[in-house]
């Protein structure tokens, strides 16, 4: 296939990609453009169709129609083994009648690559996943970790210039986990291939990408560098799936913003005329009194408190009766100041953190 | 206090332990009391019987103690030959079974589930039907002037009647036919819990559909597809019923040898000794073949995930 981008990433353009299942739209008119050599991620809750789309990518799944571009080539139509894409499958579908050897040089092996240079190839991007000297075992002498590794290289091994990633690490322990997001993290920084990651966990959206994609019910909500993500969401759909939010109805009157009755500043906000104020947890802080000219504030009572280890949650009635949640580090000074269960307390927001949320129906 | 409660814990029983350890042994013999029928079983119905076969061929026709039965057997040329018959018909039934099974198998696997339980039902529908009743079916549609060679003639395919039945013919096709199903339900038994990843990621990495399924899926399901030929394979070593009405008497099996030395010369010694002797042959297949299943799953290719 003719490719007229010779560095060793390639921009994927994806236009109107639509699949329907019935009458439930998997993909609905997705149009998205991911940049050569960035790491994106593609998060939602299950079922939103990201993992469809990741499909689509690979030519596992026809669409009913839309338009996938590989630099400039269309490849929608081109069959899976033709279009030299990378892929980390989310069990591994590591070939178990094959050594980890075998399993990295058989993209080469059916390449025509000659054995020499192939077995230097495996030996390769064994020293790339840390595992050299790992050829000759058989797969079901590895942990799930190095299994992981294993499928990383034998994706990358053929040294395509995209790399697609369905939930790779879902099936590891919390702490390998973390790990393997740095890892992967920085394996991406050196080898720079155009990266496509699938994951439900916004936690490993934030960390790994440059930017996410979030999607729901076939549709893309938002796309935008993970701080943007988490600090302006462009929908009530998107502050209420990444991260813990309370959203708070506010009234506009004269350009002033307000919420029951008492003005907001919302300095912070790109939304200047959403119609909800949102609250994260970690933003909020506890006030003595209610006369601090520099925040905006909440008053409430103080309906359950929860020590995290780290930190610790409190849950305040709002006057209107909504529950916000207000997280603090557990730190010795913090402590001593949480008030006690059912006394009245004020909150603060700083203006610089006041965001309004568009209404998704806008 | 509590070093004095530790102590007493260790020079004293322990808490509970005479009572735990005869629970679990009661519990291993009531288990084991479960499998006494089953064994009983096997000693009366194959244990007896087969030793009593073997003593009885320990004996010549005067009824002496003797190894006649035996040293008969690898002089005459025409045992050697009923040997090699039934060596034979099992290995070309099983070929053809392997041939026309495993593209079915492999189809039946792709099915969604709903389909591939039709099919299987119509793989199993045979088996409700007595194999006599079969058998003979078979000789009617392949006789002289059955249907196939009606059919065939009057369609100009062939002018004359096909010899399609009392030969080898005949027996392989009732055979095969007999045995597909003991072949076709391990293979897709084995074919199904092959991942479907593992052919994605096999054309993902650049295999073309046939690539993928020499590499992949082929050596995935012989597990599947080698415990289905020993089944077969065994099940026609001693096969009597379709090689003898399908045969026509040309295709002599050793289980139709022990059948007629009995019935015209009541000759137990012989009659024993033959069925020793092939009963011997299954069993080193079965025991070379174990070797073959083993080492194939030491080498991972357990077909699972």
């Amino acid at each position: 296939m003719p490719v007229t981008d010779q560095d060793n990433a390639l921009p994927i353009t994806i236009r109107s990609v639509t699949k329907t299942y019935g009458d439930v739209y998997a993909l609905d008119e997705v149009d998205l453009d991911v940049q050569s050599g960035e790491f994106l991620t593609l998060l939602g809750p299950s079922g939103s169709g990201k993992t469809t789309l990741l499909m689509v990518l690979a030519g596992f799944t026809r669409p009913d129609h839309g338009s996938v571009l590989f630099g400039e080539s269309e490849v929608i139509r081109m069959p899976p083994h033709k279009r030299e894409v990378g892929m980390v499958f989310q069990n591994y579908a590591l070939f178990p009648h094959m050594t980890v050897a075998g399993n990295i040089g058989f993209p080469l092996r059916l390449r025509g690559i000659d054995k020499k240079t192939a077995r230097e190839r495996v030996e390769n991007a064994l020293g790339t996943v840390q595992l050299g000297g790992y050829g000759d075992r058989r797969i079901d002498q590895l942990s799930g970790g190095q299994m992981q590794r294993v499928a990383l290289a034998r994706a990358i091994v053929f040294e395509p210039r995209i790399l697609l990633m369905d939930e790779p690490l879902s099936a590891l322990d919390k702490k390998l986990r973390e790990h393997m997001q740095i890892e992967l993290r920085h394996l991406h920084e050196k080898l720079g291939m155009t990266t496509v990651y699938v994951t439900h966990d916004q936690r490993e959206a934030l960390t790994m990408s440059d930017r996410v994609a979030v999607i729901n019910d076939g549709k893309l909500m938002q796309l935008d560098s993970p701080r943007q993500i988490y600090d302006q969401p462009a929908s009530t759909f998107v502050a209420n799936f990444i991260g813990e939010s309370t959203l708070l109805p506010v009234d506009h009157r004269n350009g002033q913003v307000s919420y029951a009755g008492n003005p907001i500043d919302i300095k912070g906000s790109e939304s200047k005329n959403g119609s909800f104020l949102m609250l994260r947890p970690e933003r909020l802080i506890l006030l003595s009194s209610n006369n601090d000219s520099a925040y905006n504030t909440f008053q409430g009572k103080v309906k359950d408190i929860v020590y995290q280890g780290e930190s610790f949650l409190l849950y305040v009635t709002l006057i209107d009766g909504t529950d916000v949640a207000v997280r603090s580090v557990s730190q010795k000074d913090l402590i001593a100041a949480v008030p006690e269960v059912n006394s009245q307390i004020v909150l603060g927001l700083h203006p610089d953190e006041t965001v309004l949320i568009p209404d998704d129906n806008e | 206090m509590a070093d004095s409660a530790n102590s007493m814990g260790n020079t004293l029983t322990r808490i509970n332990a005479v009572g735990l350890r005869q629970d679990e042994r009661r519990e291993r013999l009531a288990l084991f009391g479960l499998s006494v029928p089953a064994i009983l079983l096997v000693i009366v119905i194959v244990a007896i019987p087969v030793g009593w076969l073997f003593w009885l061929s320990l004996f010549n026709d005067e009824g002496v103690l003797s190894t006649y039965n035996y040293t008969r057997m690898l002089e005459s040329k025409s045992y050697f030959r009923i040997f090699r018959t039934t060596f034979n018909v099992s290995f070309m039934t099983t070929a053809l079974c392997v041939i026309i099974g495993y593209p079915f198998a492999y189809f039946l696997a792709q099915l969604p589930q709903r389909w591939a339980n039709i099919g299987l039902i119509a793989v199993l529908l045979p088996f409700w039907t007595s194999l006599l009743v079969r058998t003979y079916a078979w000789l009617v549609v392949l006789q002289r002037k059955g249907l196939v060679n009606q059919w065939g003639m009057e369609l100009g395919l062939w002018d004359a009647p096909l010899r399609l039945v009392h030969n080898m013919n005949g027996t392989l096709i009732g055979m095969a036919h007999i045995m597909l199903p003991f072949l076709v339900l391990p293979l897709y038994g084995s074919m199904r819990t092959i991942d479907q990843d593992y052919v994605k990621a096999a054309s993902n990495l650049g295999a073309s559909p046939f690539q993928a399924f020499w590499n992949i899926y082929l050596p995935l399901s012989l597990p599947g597809l080698f415990a289905g030929i020993v089944v077969v394979f065994v099940l026609c070593l001693g096969f009597f019923v379709t090689p003898a009405v399908l045969g026509g008497g040309r295709i002599i099996m050793v289980s139709m040898k022990i059948e007629t030395i009995i019935d015209l010369f009541f000759n137990f010694g012989t009659a024993s000794a033959l069925g020793v002797v092939l009963m011997l042959l299954t069993l080193l297949v079965l025991f070379i073949s174990h070797k073959l299943l083993r080492l194939d799953r030491v080498l991972g290719g357990g077909g699972g995930s």
